[in-house]
């Protein structure tokens, strides 16, 4: 199995605050990690830090045995790809055209997107259920469709390593879980996958490995089966929880 | 919109639509070219006084407003995707606001239009690094950090020419306020500006794709692959000194570096790769057409040409605008 990311001593740092200390993380090919937390607690910082979009404090976040500046932003965006929280356009553009941003790496400075993207980009957005959508103008998208959007052209991107800020934001529950399916599907074809998740039930059964941050610079890493339990959830989310199970999968309620 | 075919069309359209405003700004004016004068310059021989006004006085004043019209719509299309805004334009960062106090300086002192031009250079360039300099102060260079540095920057350079407009003597006072408004009879010779144009274009066009990522976000961009740090860099020079190259040869045009983008937009989507190319060409057209009425109107007297720029595009902006339905 290749190793597609690795974090040696990683710190991470926001304003004062230390929110990751020395972690020592590797992830490999087809791999699962879910990262649970309160909000603030660091998530997206840490996400954003893997995905080379701002300095650690320390230690280092290598893609395939390198890092961020031995690579270059090119051939990084080739590696990992990264789904943000926000999904905003300043100036109208359709459908296609944005799912096909997705392709920029692969092109060559001079060349067109040809027949070859057309199909790939066309693929991703029947993946995700927005066929038909091609020529809408992204503007008059509704949160959920966006959200799948940019998924769609995170796949249309096909880095081996895709990093996921809430990926199911906006989404009702359908979607949720065909969102998941399709990530679980891109995992068994050898992607790398590491997801900001709010829900325990679904890190718990799409993800491999949990990450737990609970803001102090205290972190647990471990896997799902072993570390999502009611008490160790009820302490993250400073808030007791239930735990449920039918047909063998877990559920977390609020109590 | 991704078709190699497509997009030489438009452009081509757009070269004839060139074509025909500098044709039109040779023939129109107060001497009347007859169809012999024509023949024999293109025969090149020994220039009578007609063709003589067309070589060293429409020509080379056609062509500046060419230049000066393509950079500013360049330079509009290049702001607009470094701020992510779409009102923005190659004077919300002060650039002009530096060149007015340059030049308005220089006439006050006397200078002659060397001494303006040289000024005016200064006084952009000035600006530029002003701006530069208190946006990146924290390394933080964020858009919004940007844009309001530029703004204050902006508002102080009015200031100041506001006070040297009040301060100037009653005689000198025309020259000052047609340099604000733009006027292209000021522009001496059309090569400098050519050659910014030419310069600022090729630098632009390898980036044109990356600047499709940059429109949408720079997080978004960086994980695309655009090393956002130098492109947003490149780009601010780019799009300065266009400006700066602008008012330097014409005064503080306006409109034009705003309302090209869009209309190119509106017409044809947002597609750096064919945007960039398409509003240097529809700028330099209209702003050559617009000079040219400018100063046929009401000849001899002649309009400062930013006023037409606005009157023009105003109306063409707004058509546009409720036929796309209000899309920016």
């Amino acid at each position: 199995m290749s190793l597609l990311l690795e974090t040696r001593n990683l710190s991470v740092q926001l304003g004062s605050r230390q929110i990751c200390r020395e972690l020592s993380l590797q992830l490999s090919a087809g791999e699962r990690l879910v990262i649970l937390g309160r909000n603030g607690a660091g998530k997206s910082t840490l996400l954003s830090t893997l995905a080379g979009l701002r300095p650690s404090s320390g230690g280092q976040v290598l893609l395939q045995g390198k890092s961020y500046e031995e690579l270059g932003a090119r051939s990084a965006a080739l590696q990992r790809g990264w789904l943000g929280q926000h999904q905003d356009n300043a100036f109208a553009s359709s459908v296609l055209e944005t799912v096909l941003t997705g392709r920029h790496p692969h092109l060559g400075r001079w060349q067109w997107e040809g027949p070859e993207e057309n199909r790939i980009a066309r693929q991703a957005l029947e993946d995700v259920g927005l066929q038909g959508f091609a020529e809408r103008d992204v503007q008059t998208l509704s949160g959920g469709e966006r959200q799948r959007l940019a998924i769609a052209t995170l796949l249309t991107q096909q880095a081996p390593l895709m990093l996921l800020d809430e990926p199911l934001t906006h989404l009702d529950l359908n979607h949720q879980i065909a969102v998941l399916e399709l990530l679980a599907q891109q995992a068994r074809a050898g992607t790398a996958l590491i997801m900001v998740l709010h829900d325990p039930g679904l890190a718990w059964r799409y993800g491999d490995r949990a990450l737990l941050m609970y803001g102090d610079g205290q972190i647990e890493l471990g896997d799902c089966s072993q570390l999502l339990t009611a008490e160790r959830l009820s302490r993250l989310y400073g808030h007791p929880l239930l735990q449920m199970e039918q047909d063998g999968r877990l559920a977390f309620i609020p109590a | 919109m991704f078709n190699h075919r497509h997009a030489l069309l438009i452009l081509i359209s757009l070269l004839g639509l060139a074509g025909l405003s500098l044709g039109g700004s040779l023939l129109a004016g107060s001497i009347q070219v007859s169809l012999e004068d024509w023949l024999a310059l293109l025969r090149g021989e020994a220039p009578s006084m007609a063709t003589q006004v067309i070589l060293e006085l429409r020509l080379p004043r056609a062509l500046a407003g060419f230049a000066c019209g393509g950079l500013l719509a360049l330079a509009g299309a290049l702001m607009q995707v470094l701020l992510r805004n779409p009102l923005a334009d190659p004077y919300v960062l002060g650039i002009s606001g530096g060149a007015g106090v340059g030049a308005l300086g220089a006439i006050l002192l006397g200078l002659g239009s060397l001494g303006i031009d040289a000024l005016a250079f200064c006084g952009a360039l000035g600006a530029l690094f002003l701006v530069f300099g208190l946006a990146r102060g924290d390394g933080s260079w964020t858009q919004t950090r940007l844009l309001l540095t530029g703004v204050i920057v902006s508002a102080g350079c009015g200031a100041l020419i506001a006070l040297m407009l009040s301060l100037a003597p009653e005689a000198k006072l025309r020259g000052m306020l047609f340099w604000l408004m733009g006027d292209l009879s000021q522009a001496a010779t059309p090569w400098g500006a050519l050659l910014f144009l030419g310069a600022a274009l090729l630098l632009s066009l390898p980036f044109a794709r990356e600047l499709n990522l940059l429109s949408r976000g720079q997080e978004t961009a960086q994980t695309l692959g655009v090393a956002v740090g130098r492109l947003r860099l490149l780009i601010y020079f780019i799009a300065a000194l266009a400006t700066a190259a602008a008012v330097t040869t014409a005064g503080s045009i306006g409109f034009i570096g705003l309302l090209v983008p869009h209309l190119v937009r509106l017409a044809m989507g947002n597609d750096q790769r064919l945007l960039l190319p398409a509003s240097v060409l529809a700028g330099g057209a209209l702003l050559m057409g617009a000079d040219t009425l400018a100063r046929t109107i009401i000849a001899p007297e002649q309009l400062p040409v930013g006023v037409l720029t606005a009157l023009l595009g105003v109306p063409l902006f707004l058509f546009l605008l409720s036929r796309t339905g209000g899309r920016p």
